[in-house]
């Protein structure tokens, strides 16, 4: 009678490990089929070409396909979102372990979910309709559709990824920690420097740098806001084109596996790596800093 | 002033007034230091949940006008300058339930294997390292991969199908996380009492863990819809296209969605100012369904979390 059992015990197992396989799976087919659709443009573009190079005219003949325009684009939207998103999200994430009341926690904590679930097409809109017209009276600017902009909305959505994975961070420090500091006859404001942070730091950093990836991924805001010229910005009020952006707008017209496709797709690589390379050195953090208590201090 | 008068006099009883000054004043610092830095940690927590009510004010304020019930029933007219955003509210539902249908069973037993089967060690770790990866892939790099894998690889065209996996891939990761989480939560005193009884391991799982966690595990199943009702880039190329008056008849139906539709309406219509009232409209719609899931998502945690505090 226990072997039948034993069996599908086992057969069970063998399945939900290949499901849980699933995921591992679909990331491996993605890097797959963006290089199988992307490399062979390096055929005919060298790849320092298509990296460093300064114009991006995939319609014009001959066809330019320099990404570098695009590059500094992303990068400079994702750091100057990084300067607005991360003191924000860090400094809420403080107010709702640390200073907040029970109730107001209760509250804001839906508040910051909530603003995580708003869908990017209407942060994009509302960066159009709203943000624009206004950055372009205030600043007096021929257009409100800019790198600032863009970096303002992606702050936004980079928020609650900063915010929640910080605060759990943050409320996960043993309370004897801070028990002995304000026992010592530290303020509750010192204590909160001096050794909530310190303790938590390996959390915030996993924190910014997740943040900071799903800014530099995020395409519909920058695809609406960012202005669209593929040139490298002067100025943070100039129009820029991110990677994610250029992808978007550009692939309905792309003719199929013709250059400017391939191009799009070798785009994506870039962009894939990008975030792949923020990923790895958020777990390597999370992993090698492990927060398991009063010894990490 | 009253230090250097004290320090002078040199007395006793005034040094010890003096010690109590300074601590006084050292204190008062400190605390007006202290209130400054509380107050902007406040002002920052304060800036971010008026920016979530500025958005969906400035949706409703200007779209609920667009709302009637001609621009609910009716598919758009006249160069999608008139009419309604039937189809696209078909299109969304479809698009985010097929996704749910597909990604809810993977990630329910993908979170059963790695928090009831998995031991520590290089597998799980990999396992890992994929669903953390998978959860950080850029939106338009689903869309990239659609196309190439679902639309041209497996001959599906622009589909709700091909949408509809696309979408339920980049979900995976939220169902995933919100399954182990409500995994956890159930109590191991549930399984060492079950397995007591010499129910097998995955006798335990199916009778006793699973429905404990359902709940919260349905929770995730809300976040999931709601998270790709959302998303436009990856249906961009792979599901929605810019007009079709029909409602889908099968799987295999090109279709309009309500992301989509607002960004076409709002960079590539025809008449993007006169257009202004219907882009606010299906916002206003799109902005209500994903927080209207999201908040029924919320008070069931809520409640649960009240209600059964293992």
């Amino acid at each position: 009678m226990a072997k039948p059992r034993k069996i599908k015990e086992s057969l069970i197992r063998n399945i939900m490990f290949v499901v849980a396989s699933a995921s591992i799976t679909i990331l491996f087919l993605i890097m797959l089929f963006l290089f199988w659709e992307g490399i062979p443009l390096f055929k005919t573009v060298p790849v320092q070409d298509f990296v460093l190079g300064e114009y991006w005219y995939p319609t014009s003949d001959p066809p330019d396909f320099g990404i570098f325009p695009l590059i500094i684009a992303s990068v400079v939207v994702t750091v100057l979102s990084a300067v607005i998103s991360i003191p924000l999200g860090v400094m809420t994430a403080i107010y709702l372990a640390e200073i907040a009341t029970h109730k107001v926690r209760e509250l804001a904590k839906p508040l910051v979910e909530l603003l995580a679930a708003l869908p990017s097409v209407v942060i994009g809109f509302f960066g159009m309709v709203v943000v624009a017209p206004f950055l372009q009276d205030v600043f007096d600017i021929p257009t409100g559709l800019n790198a600032f902009n863009a970096s303002l909305m992606l702050a936004f959505m980079s928020v609650p990824t900063i915010c929640s994975l910080s605060e759990d961070a943050i409320y996960s420090v043993p309370d004897n920690l801070k028990e002995a500091s304000l026992a010592l006859g530290a303020t509750k404001l010192t204590t909160i420097i001096r050794v909530i942070l310190p303790a938590s730091l390996s959390g915030i950093s996993t924190a910014v740098i997740l943040g900071m990836s799903r800014a530099i991924g995020e395409t519909m805001v920058v695809l609406m806001v960012a202005g669209g010229a593929a040139m490298v910005p002067t100025s943070v009020f100039d129009p820029v084109r991110p990677l994610p952006a250029s992808i978007a707008a550009e692939m309905a017209e792309a003719p199929f596996r013709g250059p400017h496709y391939r191009a799009l797709f070798a785009t994506g690589v870039v962009l894939f790596l990008f975030t792949l390379l923020f990923n790895i050195i958020a777990d390597h953090i999370a992993h090698k800093y492990k927060q398991v208590g009063d010894a990490t201090l | 002033m009253i230090e250097t008068d004290t320090i002078k006099s040199g007395t006793a009883e005034n040094n010890k007034k003096f010690v109590f000054t300074t601590a006084e004043k050292t204190r008062k610092r400190r605390h007006f230091v202290e209130s400054l830095f509380f107050s902007l940690f406040r002002l920052s927590a304060l800036i971010n949940a008026s920016a979530l009510i500025i958005i969906v004010y400035f949706m409703a304020s200007r779209g609920w006008r667009a709302i009637t019930w001609t621009f609910l029933t009716q598919p758009p007219m006249d160069s999608m300058t008139k009419g309604g955003i039937l189809p696209c509210i078909v299109g969304t539902v479809c698009l985010s339930i097929g996704a749910i249908v597909i990604a809810f069973p993977i990630g329910v037993a993908s979170a059963v294997y790695l928090n009831e089967y998995a031991k520590p060690g290089r597998t799980i770790r990999l396992i890992r390292l994929g669903i953390n990866n998978l959860a950080g892939v850029p939106s338009v790099v689903f869309g990239l991969f659609g196309l190439a894998f679902f639309v041209i690889y497996l001959k599906m065209g622009v589909s709700i199908l091909a949408g509809a996996l696309t979408l339920g891939a980049m979900s995976l990761p939220v169902i995933i996380g919100a399954s182990e989480e409500a995994l956890k939560s159930v109590p191991d005193t549930y399984r060492e009492a079950s397995l007591g009884l010499g129910a097998t391991k995955w006798q335990t799982i199916y009778r006793v863990v699973l429905p404990a966690a359902l709940p919260s595990i349905m929770t995730g199943g809300i976040l999931g819809i709601s998270r790709a009702a959302g998303e436009t880039a990856p249906i961009m190329f792979t599901a929605a296209v810019f007009f079709i008056p029909n409602l889908p008849t099968s799987v295999f139906d090109k279709i309009m969605a309500l992301p989509y539709h607002i960004y076409v309406l709002a960079t590539a219509g025809t008449e993007i100012e006169a257009t202004r009232h219907l882009q606010y409209g299906t916002a206003l719609i799109l902005v209500a369904l994903v927080l209207g899931m999201n908040l029924v998502a919320i008070i069931i945690r809520t409640k649960l979390r009240n209600k059964m505090k293992f």
